[in-house]
């Protein structure tokens, strides 16, 4: 009797300390592969937004309401991701997003978190259409001539869909300067993995290459995702006599793609994007003797900008080493927290993009700032170059 | 032509297709004896990916270093493991539906397929898993900058399959216990009624499957040096399409798809284009169907009156 009343007691207090708390949170959904092949990425999106809404909750949180993150699964998986986006706005009711990673699950969740006026910012979609699509059209609102009418058509015209990383035809100019300023290629065979963010890739390195006036190259072809054995691929590329290979897509490809044009003893070059930047390309190649020389493009490391230092010192004292995507993604929550203070608001997304357009966000990344259609104004992507230690360091340095 | 590329992707097709052809045992294995896809056995070729890499770390501890050494103490190590694991999964997710609607059991078989996965990622970590390169060395034939080539491992994988594939076959046309699989295949109640212990013959049969899937397992871990929780999903498909391309149920048909399906691939993609091999291998998989409806070497089930 005691104790069930005991159990009772206890659950009572429970179950209204949470419902006190879930009333007064901010909740802020976090979408990206936390399971599947790309699960990686999503750890690195999750530990950066776990650590900043921790740190945002111990300075005070934001006014006077405590930060909660909200874990959604896509799996990289488009239609699940329109689920999961569907669920959070409906279901979780967050009052904003950060996330989604794969841009082929990122695009369509948009129009979701748009249509129902929720922020969302994603630290590692790369692709055009991400911001694209949802981009406020000038015209929608052209006609109209009274000025308050004309801007609160505006502010409803207002896209809710940002980024704290850059674009992927930024990534394509960087690394076709590079194959042909640098490397003098004149062959560049360009493979692409067939999704959206990889052949998007592969369409920018190939538009820029002919902006550049270089030849066409001399392969353009997609493998499959989930597979390891690309030899017969690598073998086409050695008997197309490629120099360079430029690779759309994500380590878990490039890494085998990789070593199997080593091992068949194919010397070209070999150029890929932001996706292989994680230390599982290591392990996806084989060992550090096969990335050596690999090249890839990717934002400033924010683990050497200076505003980062103390959040990158926390995380390695954790044990977690904050590569990749993991600072872009606790900016992401710092920009979401700052225009909730600025505003006052907690809720409406097209007002809170707004106010971080007008005024951009201090984070770890420094004094961030946005165009109106939700992109980076300034984004330098830098080459880098793997290591026969395994290491990463800026190409340009060396 | 060029024959140093022809040759070459017939090397990438055949050292594919015989790492199909093994996972393709599994599925034909089980579907001959039960009639039941056991879409588990990705996964299960995905765990001793896993016990390939553990089986080599505990060995590496002990001070052992000779490669031959290595990859034959893990090959046994991987094996005993994943057969385990083969007839406990049939003990506890397949027997109990022995006798219900021939959907349960498939449908049981996509639950163990999910727990798996999710065990593995959750216990192992999403990350990214390497093994070191064990056997170095190629054979190489042509110019400096102009040659065909195979690797030892490539050759080791052939042999290996081959000598699997062969030993097996022994096994059932010539053995006791194959003659039990073979009589259990034919007609479950009968080899009960003479005695046959059934159950022992399908779980043994599910071990074997698991046996093979092992000996794929660490051939292919060692080859590509890398893999993780999601490596069974395609590999699994490709190797169900392999059986049904041979004749499910048959077993020098899992072989012969196998070594057909990783042709068509290589061929297909180092040729006219990596973006349709698939199309292109289901479109012959159709193709094949439509005239030989129980596969290559299949035989067609007879109706019992």
């Amino acid at each position: 009797m005691l104790t069930r009343l005991t159990l009772t007691l206890a659950l009572t207090v429970m179950t209204s300390s949470l419902g006190l708390a879930a009333g007064k949170d901010i909740l802020i959904g976090v979408a990206g592969p936390h399971t599947g092949a790309s699960a990686p990425f999503g750890l690195q999106l999750w530990k950066g937004a776990e650590k900043a809404v921790d740190d945002i909750n111990k300075a005070g949180g934001v006014n006077g309401h405590m930060l909660r993150t909200v874990k959604a699964d896509d799996a990289c998986l488009p239609a699940q991701a329109k689920n999961v986006a569907n669920k959070l706005v409906n279901t979780d009711k967050v009052n904003a997003v950060v996330g989604h990673f794969c841009s082929s699950s990122t695009i369509p969740a948009a129009g979701i978190y748009r249509e129902n006026n929720v922020l969302m910012i994603t630290p590692a979609s790369t692709n055009p259409r991400v911001t694209e699509d949802q981009a406020y059209k000038t015209k929608d609102c052209q006609a109209i001539t009274d000025k308050n009418k004309k801007d609160q058509c505006e502010l409803n015209n207002y896209s809710t869909i940002m980024r704290t990383c850059g674009r992927d035809d930024q990534q394509g100019v960087e690394a076709a300067n590079f194959i042909v300023n640098r490397l003098h290629s004149k062959s560049v065979a360009i493979i692409h993995d067939k999704d959206t963010y990889g052949q998007g890739l592969a369409d920018a390195m190939r538009t820029h290459l002919k902006t550049l006036g270089q030849p066409a190259p001399v392969m353009y072809e997609g493998l499959t995702r989930g597979e390891k054995d690309f030899n017969a691929l690598v073998t086409k590329v050695k008997a197309a006599k490629a120099d360079v290979v430029y690779f759309g897509g994500l380590y878990a490809e490039a890494g085998p793609l990789l070593r199997q044009m080593r091992e068949q003893g194919l010397k070209a070059a070999f150029i890929s994007g932001d996706g292989i930047v994680s230390n599982d390309f290591l392990s996806a190649a084989g060992g550090a003797k096969f990335v050596d020389g690999a090249y890839m493009t990717f934002g400033a490391d924010l683990r050497n900008v200076p505003t980062g230092k103390a959040v990158v010192e926390a995380f390695r004292k954790s044990g977690y080493e904050p590569e990749g995507y993991t600072l872009y993604s606790y900016a992401a929550v710092q920009a979401i927290a700052a225009a909730m203070k600025g505003t006052g608001e907690i809720q409406d997304g097209r007002k809170l993009s707004k106010w971080l357009v007008d005024n951009g966000a201090e984070t770890v990344m420094g004094l961030v700032r946005w165009t109106p259609k939700g992109d980076l104004v300034k984004s330098s992507y830098v080459m880098y170059v793997w290591d026969k230690a395994g290491k990463y360091a800026e190409a340009t340095k060396l | 032509m060029d024959l140093y590329v022809l040759g070459q992707q017939i090397v990438n097709g055949l050292v594919l297709g015989s790492t199909y052809g093994l996972i393709a045992v599994g599925y034909t294995m089980v579907y001959g004896i039960i009639g039941m896809i056991n879409f588990a056995h990705g996964e299960v070729y995905m765990v001793s990916a896993y016990l390939t890499a553990i089986g080599l770390a505990v060995l590496a501890y002990f001070g052992i270093s000779s490669p031959w050494l290595l990859i034959s103490l893990t090959m046994v190590f991987a094996i005993l493991f994943t057969s385990l694991l083969g007839i406990t999964i049939e003990r506890l997710a397949y027997r109990p539906l022995r006798k219900a609607n021939r959907l349960a059991p498939l449908i049981s078989a996509i639950g163990v397929s999910l727990i798996l996965q999710n065990y593995v990622q959750l216990s192992q970590g999403a990350k990214n898993q390497g093994v070191p390169t064990l056997i170095e060395g190629v054979f190489r034939m042509g110019s400096e900058d102009h040659f065909f080539q195979i690797t030892y491992m490539q050759m080791l994988i052939v042999v290996v399959a081959l000598i699997a594939m062969g030993l097996l076959n022994f096994v059932v046309q010539k053995t006791a216990l194959g003659r039990a699989c073979r009589a259990t295949q034919q007609d479950r109640q009968m080899a009960q009624i003479l005695g046959i212990d059934t159950d022992k013959v399908i779980a043994l049969v599910f071990g074997i499957g698991a046996a093979l899937a092992a000996v794929a397992g660490v051939l292919i871990t060692l080859n590509y040096g890398s893999f993780d929780f999601f490596v069974g999903f395609v590999t699994g498909i490709k190797a169900f399409t392999a059986a049904v391309l041979g004749g499910i149920g048959s077993l020098p048909g899992a072989m012969l798809g196998g070594i057909l399906l990783g042709l068509a691939e290589s061929l297909f993609s180092g040729f006219v284009n990596s973006d349709y091999k698939d199309v292109f291998a289901f479109a012959l998989l159709v193709g094949i169907l439509i005239f030989r409806p129980s596969g290559l070497l299949g035989k067609p089930s007879v109706e019992k009156v």
